[in-house]
């Protein structure tokens, strides 16, 4: 039988890191800083994919520090495309080899095309290329998002991942307005995996956790089309923390519940790691506190910002229909006869914080006598990175 | 070969009453492009439109994506085009500048993407009609751009542009400038050579040691910064500087096999053998232009027009010694460049920059006219022809002028 040109290869889970392979497609040459969680899931995924893959990666840290020319890292055939690109960058490629498999103007083998972007590439500036991206069923491709929270390359400025409060190079506390970043980080894995229906896989993952990310890659790269990964990338300079903390604080991220892990596979969505645990009752959310006061950014906030932020991350967990997947519950009543229509909080009251009014730290005014840490935040990274600068 | 044999080769094939935008559509199929990607806008969109059906009922076997805005589209076939995938793409006015950022990053990674652009006029206000301003905006780049009189020039110059930008000693896109409406949408019987003479012309896509493959695992494109930037920039413009003696290859390879192209690839003269004064322009202007040539004969005026077909690669040599025959050369800008040194059009500003070195240079005005799709009529054809006579006789008259504009 001869197979459909286009195919998607089949990779088996690693299950532990022992027998993860030796070989790596990513070596030496980038210059990333020290501590960079988002160089590590370039390896991880390049390991976990194999040689037989075609990277490409959008500008940001992961190119300008991470790509230069006569000292690649990438021992697989990689190609730089624009910082909105990484959507149309993987449906060009995969659609390019099919045609020419199909064709027979090359030989017919599956190919893993991978297109990595930042979060400001990805979750903001690129987010309709991927969501193009994800309907286009034919091609086989997966979109491979680093969120290191920020626009680290260009000197960590505020992206749609950037969470609230944190102090970026366009969020700075100054003496009339404490928090300059008041949105809440865009949910953007389960925004995808909502709004796509045909896509065979979406995942959320770190390399903190790192079988789990690697067998999350091989589970897209094998499910066939196009498929979604988010992975938070804990970033020593943006979120102002000493290097050697970095997997500590990917895993305090999932102990909290802020950052769920899981995956969704056609169509089903399964918890995985400590998120399930968490959420099968069987792990209590550790306090977001303890995640947030670990980090520079946070140096600024007030008891009033950790409560906030606390009762964002309960809401996620209480009222969220799937928790931290679908940010929204059900009114209802459904009148669905079949045996399975259990919806979560039917007819739920929504207290949603920043529904009610009361986000706090917009205005110094309203902190006096607020009793907080009395931290005065300070720039650790005020002299810049020399491989930043785009 | 003889005469009679390229006319009956020429001949091959079959002869149809098309758009401009149907015969690129054809040409696209004889190039058996592998990768399109479309997104609407007009006047371009008529091509996508064919591609489509041509797909549809299995005429052509590729690609066909419909991207969620220009900027996916042209990204989409520059990165199919970096796998091996001969790729046609296009757009129109605002659409073209919404790809700009792909538009600038194709040509230095020096892939041979093709795209139709149907001119027309930019945004604010709307307007669907021509005006050259879109493609234009790209000419610093190392798009090579070419502009087409009728429909039959519209299959023959995509033809063209594969053979060009695939060339390896070019590998650039070619932009095929189309005059939205008066071309894009106006048929004229063309001839459609068969298979086989197509390939005759049009060797297979080969990006050799370039090809983005696990077989062949570069990384490309790594930061660069100031230490090789240099380098890389001129190594493109040493190709830039190949492209005219490549283009004067294919057009010599394209009039033996279909017997067509005019006698230079570059230019096209019209009734200018004793002219003392010709009109110069691009695109579809041409047939009001040789209307009025003919007309003004009649009455004993020497006057001719030069239609120049490639814009970029600008071909100076050939303009310094055709343009100088003339005692003055009236500049027709279907296109506009504010504050540009004499506030005339992109054409005008760009040849006579070209005619500087030129020991006896003719004198040149400039005519602004035909913006946002409004008609160049012979009449305005004449009145122009008046002002370059005036021009050549010495007489005092102002270097740019706009045509047709109500008081
Ligand atoms: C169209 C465009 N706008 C702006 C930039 C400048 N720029 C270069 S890298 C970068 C940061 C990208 O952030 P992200 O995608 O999150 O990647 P990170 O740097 O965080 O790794 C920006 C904004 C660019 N390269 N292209
Ligand atoms: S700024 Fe952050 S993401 Fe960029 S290289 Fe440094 S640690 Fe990595
Ligand atoms: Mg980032």
């Amino acid at each position: 039988m001869t197979m459909a040109p286009g195919r998607a290869l089949k990779l088996d889970p690693i299950k532990s890191i022992k027998k993860a392979p030796e070989e790596e497609y990513y070596q030496s040459g980038h210059r990333t800083c020290q501590g960079c969680l988002s160089a590590l899931p370039m390896r991880l995924m390049a390991k976990a994919a194999g040689p037989r893959t075609i990277v490409l990666g959008t500008t940001g840290c992961m190119y300008v520090a991470n790509t230069t020319y006569m000292s690649t890292p990438w021992v697989v055939p990689w190609m730089h495309t624009q910082l909105g690109a990484a959507g149309s960058a993987a449906v060009g490629t995969s659609a390019g080899l099919k045609a020419l498999m199909r064709k027979g103007k090359m030989k017919d083998e599956p190919i893993n095309v991978i297109a990595f972007c930042g979060d400001g590439g990805g979750a903001d500036m690129g987010l309709a290329a991927i969501s193009a991206a994800l309907t286009d069923v034919e091609y086989n491709l997966l979109i491979f998002l680093y969120d290191n929270e920020s626009y680290a390359n260009t000197d960590i400025q505020t992206s749609g991942q950037t969470p609230w409060g944190a102090v970026t190079t366009f969020s700075p506390p100054g003496k009339k307005h404490r928090i300059m970043q008041r949105r809440w980080k865009k949910n953007v894995p389960g925004m995808l995996a909502a709004g796509h229906p045909d896509t065979k896989y979406i995942a959320s993952g770190t390399p903190a956790i790192p079988v789990d990310m690697m067998d999350k890659v091989r589970a897209a790269l094998s499910a066939g089309g196009p498929t979604y990964m988010h992975v938070l990338d804990p970033c020593p300079k943006g979120w102002h923390y000493d290097p050697e903390h970095s997997t500590e604080l990917g895993k305090l991220a999932i102990e909290t519940g802020i950052y769920p892990l899981y995956e969704v596979k056609e169509g089903v969505c399964n918890y995985t790691g400590t998120t399930r645990q968490i959420a099968q009752g069987r792990r209590e959310r550790k306090p977001v506190r303890e995640y947030l006061e670990k980090q520079g950014r946070f140096a600024h906030f007030k008891n009033q910002d950790f409560a906030y932020f606390q009762k964002k991350v309960d809401e996620m967990w209480e009222q969220w229909i799937i928790p931290g997947v679908i940010a929204f519950s059900y009114g209802g009543p459904l009148n669905i006869t079949s045996e399975k229509a259990a919806i979560r909080n039917n007819n739920v009251e929504r207290d949603n914080a920043s529904w009610a009014g009361d986000r706090p730290g917009h205005a110094h005014e309203e902190l006096e006598g607020d009793g907080g840490l009395d931290r005065e935040w300070v720039d650790d990274n005020a002299l810049g990175d020399p491989s930043s600068g785009n | 070969m003889t005469m009679q044999e390229t006319e009956e080769r020429g001949g091959r094939g079959t002869e149809k009453l098309m758009t401009g935008t149907q015969a690129v559509a054809q040409a696209v199929r004889l190039a058996d492009v592998d990768v399109t990607a479309a997104y609407p806008i007009r006047p371009y969109d008529g091509v996508m439109q064919a591609v489509a059906k041509l797909i549809a009922d299995g005429d052509l076997d590729a690609e066909y994506i419909v991207a969620e805005g220009e900027h996916s589209q042209f990204e989409i076939c520059k990165h199919a085009s970096a796998v091996g995938s001969r790729v046609f793409v296009g757009s129109s006015g605002v659409g073209w500048m919404y790809a700009m950022e792909s538009l600038a990053v194709t040509p230095s990674l020096r892939l041979p993407v093709v795209a139709m652009i149907g001119n027309r006029a930019l945004d604010d206000p709307g307007a669907f009609g021509v005006e050259h301003n879109d493609a234009m905006a790209v000419r610093d780049l190392g798009w090579q751009l070419v502009w087409v009189e009728n429909a039959q020039e519209c299959f023959d110059a995509t033809l063209m542009a594969y053979r060009v930008a695939e060339d390896p000693r070019v590998s650039f896109p070619v932009g095929i400038g189309v005059d939205g409406a008066f071309i894009t949408h106006s048929q004229t019987l063309i001839k459609i050579p068969d298979q086989e003479m197509v390939d005759e012309f049009l060797p297979p896509y080969d990006l050799g040691d370039r090809l983005l493959h696990p077989d062949n695992p570069i990384s490309i494109a790594p930061q660069a910064n100031e230490d090789w930037v240099m380098e890389i920039r001129k190594q493109t413009d040493d190709a830039a500087r190949r492209v005219k003696g490549v283009i004067q290859e294919a057009h010599d390879d394209f009039k033996r096999i279909f017997g067509r192209g005019g006698d230079n690839p570059f230019f096209e003269e019209y009734m200018t053998e004793d002219a003392e004064y010709v009109l110069f322009g691009m695109g579809s202007l041409s047939l009001p232009a040789k209307v009025m040539v003919r007309r003004l004969r009649d009455r004993g005026e020497k006057v001719g027009f030069v239609r120049l077909k490639w814009f970029r690669p600008f071909p100076t040599e050939e303009m310094v010694e055709t343009l100088t025959r003339f005692e003055a050369v009236g500049v027709v800008d279907r296109d506009y460049s504010y504050g540009s040194p004499k506030q005339g059009g992109v054409l005008f500003t760009d040849l006579r920059a070209a005619l500087y070195d030129a020991e006896v240079r003719p004198r040149l005005v400039n005519f602004i006219g035909g913006l946002g799709g409004r008609e160049l009529t012979p009449e305005m054809m004449d009145d122009m022809a008046d002002t370059t006579r005036r021009a050549a006789a010495g007489e005092d008259v102002p270097t740019v002028r706009w045509i047709g504009v109500r008081e």
